[in-house]
């Protein structure tokens, strides 16, 4: 009844549709009663030789026509059509859908059940599991993470056993389940141009790279200042809020001085969206198992 | 009396009929392009106004409104005075639809690429253009039916009923589906939203198809199949009731674009059952098309015009027949979103739309130039590769479509999807290679005839047709 907003409208889509049926009809009808021969010209000229028969509707092309409004009559008695009228079918669209995710949860339901009761570490050796994780992994993944989970410039490399937020199950787990933003302000304000080079220049140093010293140095001082609260003295980083690992050389936005520097004037937003409601705790536990095995191969 | 009364209006005729070929090999070729990006992304060359998204809405304005508008501009123009003994009304103002419309096309090119668009399908132009393009509709509505309203005849000409219904639907359609907010001069916003924004749009959309690309084809069929044959319509009773039917029930049926959606359920089946109703109605045009060759069959092996006319119509049927199946909300479920779609609206735009407007600009061209056509044999030749070019085209959209469609859907014991999406992706290169080579020889072919009619102008003169007086009826 929420399509409309008064009877009057359901019964205007009624009348219409009823009506042009019923109109069509009597279009075939009428039009086919009238006696002609085959062949005979109606008499008009137009053009100096444009002219028209006359021929009986194909017999066969009436029926066609007939039946695909009595099919449609059938229809829209059976199903939803008529303005509010429901069919007496019942069915709806929502329907359908709920009575088809029911069938495949009853059908396929247990054996996720099954996995759900097996730690991430078990399942990661489970070859049925794995294959099952490697599917939903290209389904719902490799989008952002690569078909080969190598990520890209912004999308986590999932199989270097670097983390962000942590690599043990349950930190995976919270990771799909409830997804992750990653938040790095832009500090082109506070460092200047010239700030924001140094900065740059001690970040590489401390990722084991040849830099000018005397320049590695003036940033330090400022990394002391402005990035010690998330990145930790030294760069180790912290998990816990999914701040780097700035010393291991992986750079999630490119390692280049370009790429350093504009992640430190700009900053950098990165969203993990949240899997567990649409995909359920089941299948996210495989999934978990499964990027779990990653980056740890049992053999 | 003078020539003015006395002599047919062809000026106008004969600059839309150029510009239809004009428009055609720019439309295809952007076509081709973008065909082979598909195939192989390179080739957009990492330039923003180079790209599928902005070349997509480009090479459909340029082959729909471009170069189908032109030919149905060309052809109700031509058809209209000579079915109704007298001149064109007001020849200013059809002047004016001249200038107007290639504007239009003209802005299309300049603001599409750009990224300037109002993104709803098939009527990306934004507010201004839209804007234009109603006040060359309404010009174009005064000079057709006021050279009917001014006929010589008693009985108006069944071309001319489809002409007619083309010209006041597409202007109901434009006006209500354009309806915006502008928010800058190059920037507008719907009037609608949600759900109802997608209703009107595809209401626009579908008879946007029913309208334009079919009645006013139809319109084109119908003068121009029984003037090369050389016979009398098959059936004017079932051209009434077929003119009807398919007036009344094609405006319904554009739910079936939104099939599964957040559209009511109602609406939904409502547009489902109009779409297979659309069924006959249809097929009366292609009858009538058809039949009125019977008695003279054996032109088809000599004349090429009234092949590529013949089976302009043959592919009209068959895509009128696939259109309503892939109305079911069953068979749609498997066809929605893959390529099969892409490729039963080429099978209605090439082998129907295109066919049929290449065969009476073969017809009509050399009649406006008072000469011969210059090489019959190259219009053969042009045939031949334009059929192979669609079924190519048409047959590997089918195979690419009816898989990527099984591939979405095909599942493990396990209840996990079998394919990633870019597995699909991958399995239908094979498919976009061939698809782009189809779309090449069918602008190969338009080349040809662009040579062909470049020759047949040039070696003919600007045709001055004096108006026969009509016969009366026996």
């Amino acid at each position: 009844m929420s399509d409309f907003t008064s009877e009057f409208w359901s019964w205007f889509i009624i009348a219409i549709v009823g009506g042009g049926i019923i109109w069509l009809f009597y279009l075939l009808m009428g039009t086919n009663k009238a006696e002609t021969e085959e062949g005979v010209p109606t008499g008009h000229v137009w053009d100096e030789n444009l002219e028209e028969l006359n021929n009986p509707l194909p017999r066969w092309w009436l029926w066609m026509f007939y039946i695909t409004m009595i099919f449609s009559i059938g229809y829209l008695i059976l199903y939803p059509g008529m303005g509010s009228f429901k069919g007496i079918l019942g069915w709806t669209e929502v329907g359908e859908y709920e009575a088809e995710v029911a069938a495949a949860d009853e059908e396929f339901g247990p054996i996720f059940e099954k996995f759900q009761q097996t730690s991430v570490a078990v399942l990661a050796t489970d070859e049925a599991a794995m294959k099952a994780g490697e599917r939903l992994y290209v389904t719902y993944c490799a989008v952002c993470h690569g078909s080969d989970a190598r990520g890209a410039t912004g999308f986590p490399n999932l199989r270097d056993n670097d983390w962000l937020y942590g690599g043990s199950p349950e930190q995976i787990e919270a990771t799909l389940l409830h997804g992750r933003s990653g938040v790095m302000p832009g500090w082109e304000a506070q460092l200047g141009e010239e700030g924001i080079d140094q900065v740059a220049t001690y970040v590489m140093s401390i990722a084991g790279r040849e830099v000018d010293a005397a320049t590695a140095e003036a940033g330090k001082a400022k990394y002391d200042m402005f990035c010690v609260g998330c990145h930790m003295p030294g760069g180790t980083g912290n998990q816990a809020l999914g701040a780097p690992n700035l010393t291991n050389n992986i750079w999630l936005y490119g390692g280049s001085p370009r790429a350093i520097k504009e992640t430190l004037a700009k900053g950098r937003n990165g969203r993990m969206p949240a899997h567990g409601e649409f995909l359920g705790k089941a299948k996210v536990h495989i999934l978990t198992a499964y990027v779990y095995s990653l980056s740890h191969k049992s053999d | 009396m003078n020539n003015e009364t006395m002599t047919y209006d062809y000026t106008v005729v004969r600059q839309f009929a150029i510009v239809t070929v004009i428009l055609g090999i720019v439309g295809m070729l952007i076509g081709v392009l973008i065909a082979s990006q598909m195939a192989w992304p390179v080739l957009n060359f990492d330039t923003p106004w180079l790209t599928f998204g902005r070349l997509r809405p480009l090479h459909t304005n340029a082959v729909i409104f471009g170069f189908g508008g032109s030919a149905l501009f060309a052809t109700s123009y031509y058809v209209v005075q000579r079915t109704c003994h007298v001149r064109l009304f007001a020849p200013a103002l059809a002047q004016f639809t001249f200038i107007g419309w290639m504007l239009v096309i003209l802005l299309a090119v300049l603001t599409l690429p750009l990224g300037i668009t109002s993104s709803k399908e098939y009527a990306e132009l934004e507010w201004p253009i839209d804007l234009l393009i109603t006040v060359v509709w309404v010009a174009y509505a005064v000079v057709f039916f006021g050279t009917v309203a001014k006929r010589r005849v008693k009985h108006i000409y069944v071309a001319n009923w489809f002409f007619g219904a083309f010209i006041l639907t597409v202007a109901m359609l434009h006006i209500v589906n354009s309806m915006a907010i502008p928010v800058s001069f190059l920037k507008s916003y719907s009037a609608y939203a949600g759900v109802q924004d997608a209703m009107i749009q595809w209401w626009y959309g579908h008879n946007a198809v029913g309208f334009f690309l079919t009645a006013g084809f139809l319109g084109i069929m119908y003068y121009f199949i029984p003037k090369q044959a050389e016979r009398p319509v098959y059936s004017y009773r079932l051209s009434v009731v077929h003119f009807w039917a398919l007036s009344f029930t094609y405006i319904w049926a554009g739910p079936h674009h939104l099939h599964y959606t957040a559209l009511p359920d109602w609406t939904q089946s409502l547009g489902m059952v109009f779409s297979l109703i659309l069924l006959a109605p249809s097929w009366g045009g292609m009858i009538n098309g058809i039949m009125t060759l019977s008695g003279a069959w054996e032109k088809l092996r000599s004349d090429p015009i009234l092949k590529f006319l013949i089976v302009s119509v043959s592919f009209y049927g068959m895509s009128t027949f696939e259109g309503p199946m892939m109305a079911i909300k069953t068979v749609n479920a498997l066809s929605h979103y893959t390529d099969w779609t892409v490729g039963h609206v080429h099978s209605g735009a090439l082998g129907w739309v295109a066919m049929v407007s290449i065969g009476s600009m073969y017809f009509l061209i050399p009649k406006l130039f008072d000469t011969e056509i210059y090489s019959k044999k190259m219009i053969e030749t042009h045939f031949w590769v334009a059929t192979v070019g669609i079924v190519l085209y048409i047959t590997s959209m089918w195979i690419s479509g009816i898989m990527q469609g099984l591939m979405w859907r095909a599942i493990n014991n396990d209840g996990t999807l079998t394919y990633s999406f870019v597995e699909s992706v991958q399995a239908m290169h094979p498919f976009y290679i061939v698809r782009a080579g189809g779309g090449a020889l069918f602008l190969l072919g338009m080349l040809i005839m662009a040579y062909n009619l470049t020759k047949t102008i040039a070696q003919g003169k600007a045709a001055v047709a004096a108006i026969p007086e009509p016969q009366a009826a026996h």
